[in-house]
């Protein structure tokens, strides 16, 4: 199924970071990696629920703000203790400046 | 200047993961809450945070450099008493500095490469005598319900105090016990019901891996000792985790003692002091609490700036620990004294009140007193 909902401009990410999308009362997260590529996971960090939106794009990494547990964002993968579970990832595309993503 | 409160609630709390406390500050919601953050913009955040390789691996060199260095007069000077100057140095090195650094790098903030935050960790984790996976659960938990009664496995001094576990633990004797116990336990493949509480069963593993290898590294030591006839081997791997154990304890009691418990906003239950540079050195500027709980991502050689910017919204720092143990002393005699009884900030006119009505808690005793 596909869903594509427009996020934000390409413009109000910078360059290696996240910011928060809320949509259909569900939060995402959209990130800009360093190369400028765009990606979307959950928003919320798989630990505790908290906003990863507020934590630290290292490369492909997103550190999340409460524990410092770790997602590889571009694939969702949770990289070790105290995040145990993966981040559900979406996909992406760019439209004429504005950042779309498919939450299916 | 801080005022005291009174606690109307409690009289002797059940501080164990498994007790009633826990299930009451579930019930109450302080479980997993939300915490009062300062507000910090995105941008100067993001600056904050940022890693960096050099400052740790020029501490390190320092710490180990060090260590080596104070092991060696050490040894030369063995089995004379002045042996006993540079082993004061050197217990200090191992059995404190190490508290910070399994800290710093438990966050995986002390180094951007994640393999050198992984190296320390262990080390220090080995020399603290922390299991590496118990303790990053631990104080995961402690970040999550700081200061709960019931939740929060850390709290080092409970209310009212044990006054003989406050004295024993500058010479790490409980701590060295129960890390000596836990590990033959681990070793034989037990998980207690309290690590249970913490600990993910997928992690179970990697507990009991660790005990193994250190019940080896011990079990090594003592051979040594024996086979050379010696206490040396002992007095250089274990034993300093007991005659340097004072200055993670001295420094490590400020962070919280004599505060407010269950109360969900870190400027209430935590305490920046400003300290000496060594003991900054030694303590990797844990001693900006608040700043540390409140942005924890935020790696300790950038805590000062945080300090400075946010200052406005926390209670006014205290000026040495000398100040600060004279602040608390009182309040443990009070609380030893049987009264419920506990400090409770003074936030400056520029800074955001204490709402505890925003945070989830309408009955903090805390809050009842601050306004
Ligand atoms: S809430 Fe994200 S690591 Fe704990």
């Amino acid at each position: 199924m596909t869903n594509w909902v427009e996020a934000c401009s390409t413009g109000d990410i910078d360059a290696e970071d996240v910011i928060r999308f809320d949509h259909g009362g569900k939060t995402y997260a959209v990130y800009r990696s360093p190369d400028d590529k765009y990606y979307a996971t959950d928003g919320l960090c798989t630990h505790e629920k908290i906003h990863l939106a507020d934590g630290l794009v290292m490369d492909d990494i997103i550190e999340c703000p409460k524990h410092n547990g770790r997602f590889n964002y571009t694939n969702g993968e949770a990289m070790g203790a105290p995040v145990c579970v993966n981040l559900k990832t979406y996909p992406v595309r760019v439209d004429g400046g504005k950042v779309l993503i498919n939450i299916g | 200047m801080s005022m005291a409160a009174a606690t109307p609630r409690y009289g002797h709390r059940d501080y164990s993961m498994l007790g009633q406390e826990a299930q009451d500050a579930v019930t109450a919601g302080l479980r997993s809450a939300e915490w009062y953050h300062t507000e910090v913009a995105r941008k100067d955040l993001k600056e904050l945070m940022k890693r960096s390789d050099g400052p740790a691996i020029r501490d390190t060199i320092i710490w180990l450099g060090l260590m080596v260095v104070f092991a060696g007069l050490a040894i030369w000077l063995w089995p004379s008493w002045w042996a006993a100057l540079p082993l004061a140095a050197y217990g200090v090195l191992y059995g404190s500095a190490t508290d910070s650094r399994w800290h710093e790098c438990s966050h995986g903030t002390a180094f951007k490469t994640p393999w050198m935050n992984d190296v320390v960790y262990h080390i220090a984790c080995f020399m603290i005598m922390r299991n590496p996976t118990r303790w990053r659960w631990s104080h995961t938990r402690h970040h999550t319900d700081t200061l709960i009664v019931g939740l929060d496995p850390e709290i080092a001094v409970m209310r009212p105090p044990v006054l003989f576990k406050v004295i024993l633990a500058f010479f790490g004797i409980l701590d060295v016990w129960h890390a000596m116990k836990n590990m033959v336990m681990n070793t034989f493949g037990v998980i207690s019901a309290e690590e249970k509480s913490f600990i993910p069963d997928m992690e179970w593993p990697k507990v009991i891996l660790a005990a193994r290898v250190w019940f080896v590294i011990y079990a090594a030591t003592i051979a040594t000792a024996f086979f050379f006839n010696s206490w040396l081997p002992i007095v250089l791997v274990g034993l300093p985790r007991i005659y340097g154990a004072w200055h993670h304890v001295l420094t490590g009691l400020m962070q919280h003692g004599g505060l407010a418990d269950n109360v969900l906003d870190h400027r209430m239950n935590s305490r920046t002091v400003h300290i000496n540079p060594v003991s900054r050195f030694i303590y990797w500027n844990m001693n900006y609490h608040v700043e540390h709980h409140m942005f924890p991502m935020v790696p300790y050689h950038a805590l000062p700036k945080l300090h400075a910017m946010i200052g406005h919204d926390l209670p006014v720092a205290m000026p040495s620990m000398w100040a600060c143990y004279r602040e608390m002393i009182p309040a443990w005699a009070r609380q030893f004294r049987g009264e419920d009884y506990f400090l409770v900030r003074d936030l400056p006119p520029t800074a955001r009140p204490y709402r505890p009505d925003l945070h989830g808690q309408a009955t903090s005793p805390a809050a009842a007193a601050a306004e």
